[in-house]
């Protein structure tokens, strides 16, 4: 399947790009990690402390076992700072 | 729902003609204000936020604290982009039957829009820059509801 990803804040910065299209069978947010941090060292670098990131799976916050089952758009992103 | 986000400024009291209450339903309105905290260090505070998924987390918010207090109304205003020292970040306005439930619901939605909505603050400084990491205090304040 083909998924839109979007990184944010220092994941955008560390990863270098805001957006991208990958191809994968991941079956879950875990896997899809797991998947990118084999790509390159900005994304094992990017990855390499889950305490400090967040994901959204078709814009809704959701966590790491999240299936990927009907996922669209992939987001991360560190903790939220707004208000 | 009554949430906007937006880059320009806003005006508070704009946008408690725009709250629903004063026709004599609500009988107390709470409104707070987030501004840009720092000193002469701070050359700027940028935010970044998530557009597509930013209103639809905000409105989330505001549903969650209609239901529990079955208020009058609410409205939200969040910026993003660069602001500077001083300037207002966001607003949340609220009215209700009573004034505890105003300020109740008030202080729900900070704590909620602080860690559940999409936003994301770097500082710009005269000597660096950095992401601003969320106090530990935040994630239990949501805990509190």
């Amino acid at each position: 399947m083909t998924l839109k990803i979007l990184y944010f804040a220092w994941l955008r910065e560390r990863i270098g790009e805001p957006s991208e299209q990958v191809e994968t069978n991941a079956s879950t947010v875990s896997d899809l990690i797991a998947e990118l941090r084999l790509r390159d060292e900005r994304y094992d670098f990017a990855f390499s402390d889950l305490s400090s990131v967040r994901v959204a799976v078709n814009q809704t916050l959701s966590d790491f076992d999240a299936t990927l089952d009907g996922a669209s758009e992939v987001a991360f992103f560190p903790p939220m700072t707004g208000g | 729902m009554a949430v906007v986000v937006q880059e320009k400024d806003f005006d508070l009291v704009a946008e408690l003609k725009e709250l629903a209450g004063f026709e004599g339903k609500a009988g107390a309105v709470i409104s707070f204000i987030g501004l840009v905290r720092g000193d002469e260090t701070l050359l700027a505070l940028e935010l970044e936020h998530y557009p597509a998924m930013t209103t639809k987390a905000l409105e989330e918010i505001e549903q969650m604290a209609r239901t529990k207090w079955g208020l009058v109304d609410v409205r939200i205003v969040h910026r993003f982009g660069r602001l500077q020292l001083g300037e207002q970040i966001m607003m949340v306005a609220v009215s209700a039957s009573h004034r505890r439930s105003a300020f109740e619901a008030a202080d729900y939605i900070m704590d909620f829009l602080k860690s559940r909505a999409p936003f994301w603050k770097k500082e710009h400084g005269i000597s660096n820059n950095k992401w601003v990491t969320p106090n530990p205090d935040d994630e239990e304040a949501i805990i509190r509801w």
